[in-house]
């Protein structure tokens, strides 16, 4: 009896490593298809992003160093998505924010601030900028009801053609031939972590992350905004103030997707280009709804997901593939999670009954 | 109940549908367990049975919404698959559902022409000589270009019985067709319901109101834990009176005499009146409502002029038709919905503008009719449900963060004294049966600081066990703690049980307000149609 028990133990246990391995291993297969059909070989293709995303120390700490910007925004993401908030427009908090910084932060230090007031100051005011740019749909949304998926999209595409126009216009460093922000000197960008090129934002990031996780769970703002998030009918009937905690949950996540464009200009860039757009939080998105809400499992995702990234950024240069074949990867992960999952809820239901 | 005994016609031996040991699984429960049946033609067969007897199970396999797992559907004399609701109304087997599924923007005969395949065009001359061959058979007076947003409820229901017998006149089933009913409407159905028995229809009628079923119906089944577990056949039927039908169907129900005694009264709307303390109303009134008025969205009926008085330790009874503003007066005494005139005084304090957190801390508490809707979060634990309305305060919380520990201890605790049937206190909530829920509600609403205690439709969709639970603890919260109770209910038989006085709501204002002494029915009776001007 206690051994049938344990081995239907084991066959749980096995299901649930079957349900991350067996995606994983499905997006490989269907992206090395793709990338035969390219002419390319896969096998060399995803033996260079391992190594150079993961097992060269270069490619490694430059993997860790992506996972900044990355972490901030899931940081904001995690609190909007269990708010019930779909707050899409993270693009344009965080370039708007980024821009804000980039001209900020050199004519700062040309004007003397001790470095570490220039950091607070240029981190304050990404998260305002970042925040103030959520404050558009969260009203339309308190106020009238009106969804967010949409606005906030819109929010974004104007942001990211508004930080363009900035570059282009009045924060245009004259001294160089394209348009581009003034660069922040190397010495007064994010310390370096002991000798490695990581720079302390990720340090922050992994703060936001996990400070986020807590949030969410251990205090009672936490469970306010999962209530509104579960059923803004409840939350009116138990008193909660769905209103004010719809423009919160906007203004953290905002905030935090600015705090990361901030991070990525003074820890990275030091300066940015017209037209320059990372798109990351579209690349995030996917990831809370696959870690579901947890802190810790964000992490790890994110981190997945920069090997990928910076991996596949170094075979476009050197194999020819396209940059945006990272995407096609991660759309096809997302897609076998989704089938995955699917299966396993009926497998499920038809054990249950 | 003021429908006329039906003068029983001899039963068409006419076989309709034949089930014959149908049996369903879900996960832990045998919904329907060998279930045979005959619903033949010109016959009116009234299933009865506690929540949870498997008489929905069995309507959505009759009506094509699930499959069985065993056991066979026969209809005149082949067996058949219904394999999707559409196939069952091909096969004329129409079901009314509780809750009206037609679309209000659209006109009467817009919504009789859903459905069509998606290439039809649609074809208004055929769908009107449908709808004129159906409202003869029914006798209904319908235009068929009013949107359907401005029918009575039940000139809604005719037209979903229209719909229901739209493609056959095979079998016609009607799942508590009478609980959103006035009286009048009650008696018209019953008008309409003879008159497709007598052109041939087999009439289903699901029903848990054992009157009902006696006057309406020409063969009864009742229906225990899934299984059939007693049958009153026409014959039998005619030669009892009342009293006796009552009794062998209660005798079905609970197996045992004895154990059936309490829940009999409460079935039967026959249960003692409480013993009742008398009310003093020399003093000032716990709760004032003074010409209350809310906005309202479009199909909402908002307050107007509404008018209170509770006393402390009495329970002040709702009635009224649904939809007369019963919703926005909840809303509007436990603070949900602003008023937009008025005012209310709770215990000499003026406490109109007042939120939900402050009324509750004034003692205010608020059990809605909306379990799932609005009462719980759906995905969160038995245990956070309980503390919903105390998020972020003293005892629970400490500086914003939350003592997960102490909530679930008192939530073990509640779970035991209210005899919550729960896996565990970290169970989500939406798991429960409806009955547990409502005792997670009772258990975070009723406590010894509740001054003022809204119970919105308090036993409604509960199974006779915790709808006497429910009124128990009803009866119980005011007397001994001085509270002043506000019950909103639409069974009159409820209202008389437990309240000391009735007011009727209609039209968002409160048209009366009757003692409830003998003969408090009729006057309340006659304040819901309006006979009464106030």
């Amino acid at each position: 009896m206690a051994g049938l028990q344990e081995k239907g133990r084991g066959a749980e246990a096995a299901f649930t490593l079957l349900r991350v391995l067996l995606p994983v291993l499905l997006a490989l297969v269907v992206g090395g298809l793709i990338l035969v059909a390219l002419g390319k070989d896969p096998l060399a293709y995803y033996r260079f992003v391992v190594e150079r995303g993961l097992l060269s120390p270069i490619g490694l700490q430059a993997s860790i160093t992506r996972m900044a910007p990355l972490l901030l925004i899931a940081a904001g993401l995690i609190v909007a998505f269990r708010a019930g908030l779909w707050n899409l427009g993270v693009d344009g908090q965080f370039l708007l924010a980024a821009v804000f910084v980039a001209a900020l932060a050199p004519s700062l230090v040309a004007g003397g601030l001790p470095h570490i007031l220039v950091i607070l100051v240029c981190f304050a005011v990404a998260a305002a900028i970042g925040a103030a740019w959520s404050v558009i749909p969260a009203y339309l949304k308190a106020e009238h009801g009106i969804n967010e998926i949409i606005s906030t999209l819109m929010m974004s595409f104007l942001g990211v053609s508004l930080a363009n126009v900035l570059i282009k216009l009045p924060f245009n460093d004259p001294s160089t031939t394209v348009p581009q922000t003034a660069t922040l000197a190397v010495e007064d960008r994010l310390a370096r972590l002991g000798g490695t090129t990581i720079h302390w934002g990720v340090l922050l990031g992994l703060a936001a992350v996990i400070g986020v996780h807590y949030l969410m769970s251990r205090t009672s703002l936490g469970l306010k905004l999962q209530i509104v998030g579960s059923n803004p009918r409840t939350a009116i009937h138990a008193g909660i103030d769905v209103r004010r905690l719809t423009f919160l949950a906007f203004a953290i996540s905002a905030a935090f997707a600015g705090l990361g464009g901030a991070v990525d200009v003074m820890g990275v860039q030091g300066t940015i280009r017209a037209d320059w757009n990372p798109a990351y939080g579209i690349l995030v998105i996917p990831l809370i709804f696959l870690a579901r809400f947890n802190g810790w499992a964000v992490i790890g995702f994110v981190f997945f997901f920069a090997v990928l990234m910076i991996g596949g950024e170094s075979a476009a240069r050197r194999m020819g593939v396209p940059t945006f074949y990272v995407l096609v990867q991660v759309a096809l992960l997302l897609v076998f999670f989704a089938v995955v999952e699917m299966l396993d809820h009926a497998r499920q239901k038809r054990r249950g009954a | 109940m003021g429908v006329e005994r039906s003068p029983r016609g001899e039963p068409g031996n006419d076989v309709a549908v034949a089930l014959s040991g149908v049996t369903k699984r879900f996960p832990g429960v045998v919904a329907n367990d060998g279930i045979s049946l005959t619903f033949r033609r010109g016959e009116v067969h009234a299933l009865l049975g506690e929540n949870g007897a498997g008489k929905s199970t069995l309507i959505s396999i009759l009506s094509g919404m699930q499959q069985p797992d065993e056991g066979e559907i026969r209809i005149a004399g082949r067996a058949v698959r219904i394999a999707s609701p559409r196939a069952a109304l091909k096969l004329g087997i129409g079901t009314v559902y509780q809750h009206v599924l037609l679309i209000p923007s659209l006109t009467v005969l817009e919504n009789l022409m859903l459905g069509g395949p998606w290439w039809r065009p649609l074809d208004r001359a055929a769908t009107l000589k449908r709808f004129e061959e159906l409202s003869g058979l029914l006798s209904a007076r319908l235009d068929p270009d009013a949107p359907v947003g401005r029918l009575s409820l039940g000139q809604q229901q005719q037209l979903e019985i229209m719909r229901a017998l739209w493609h056959g006149e095979l079998v016609l089933i009607l799942d508590e067709p009478t609980s959103m009913l006035t009286p009048q409407g009650v008696r018209e159905l019953g008008v309409v319901i003879r008159r497709l028995r007598d052109h041939g229809v087999a009439v289903v009628f699901i029903t848990h109101k054992l009157g009902e079923a006696y006057e309406l119906a020409d063969r009864i089944t009742v229906l225990r834990l899934g299984k059939v577990v007693g049958e009153l056949a026409p014959g039998q039927l005619r030669e009892l009176d009342e009293r006796q039908v009552v009794d062998a169907v209660i005798g079905f129900m609970f197996g045992r005499r004895e154990a059936g005694e309490a829940l009999e009264e409460t079935l039967t709307g026959e249960a003692e009146a409480l013993p009742r303390h008398a009310v003093d109303r020399s003093g000032a009134p716990a709760l004032a409502l003074q010409g209350a008025a809310t906005r309202g969205e479009r199909g909402e009926c908002p307050l107007q002029e509404a008018e209170l008085e509770v006393w402390p330790g009495e329970i002040l009874g709702i009635a009224g038709i649904d939809g007369n503003g019963q919703k926005h007066l909840a809303e509007a005494l436990a603070g949900q919905r602003p008023l937009s005139a008025g005012r209310m005084v709770l215990n000499g304090r003026d406490v109109t503008g007042m939120e939900v957190v402050q009324r509750r801390s004034v003692g205010v508490r608020y059990i809605t009719d909306e379990r799932l809707g609005e009462g719980t979060a759906a995905a969160h634990s038995v245990a956070t449900n309980l503390v919903l309305k105390q998020i972020g305060r003293p005892p629970f919380w400490a500086g914003g963060l939350t003592r997960w520990p102490a909530i679930h201890r008192h939530a073990r605790e509640q779970i035991q004294v209210h005899d919550v049937r729960t896996p565990s206190e970290q169970t989500p909530i939406a798991k429960l049966s409806g009955g547990n829920i409502q005792k997670v509600l009772l258990a975070r609403e009723l406590d010894p600081e509740a001054r003022l205690v809204i119970f919105n439709k308090p036993t409604y969709g509960l199974d006779l066990q915790n709808t006497k639970l429910a009124r128990d603890r009803i009866r119980a919260g005011a007397g001994t703690r001085g509270a002043a109770l506000v019950v909103i209910s639409n069974e009159l038989d409820e209202l008389l049980e437990t309240c000391d006085r009735i007011a009727v709501m209609d039209g968002g204002t409160i048209v009366g307000v009757v003692e409830n002494a003998p003969g408090a029915e009729a006057a309340i009776g006659r304040l819901m149609i309006g006979a009464d001007a106030a």
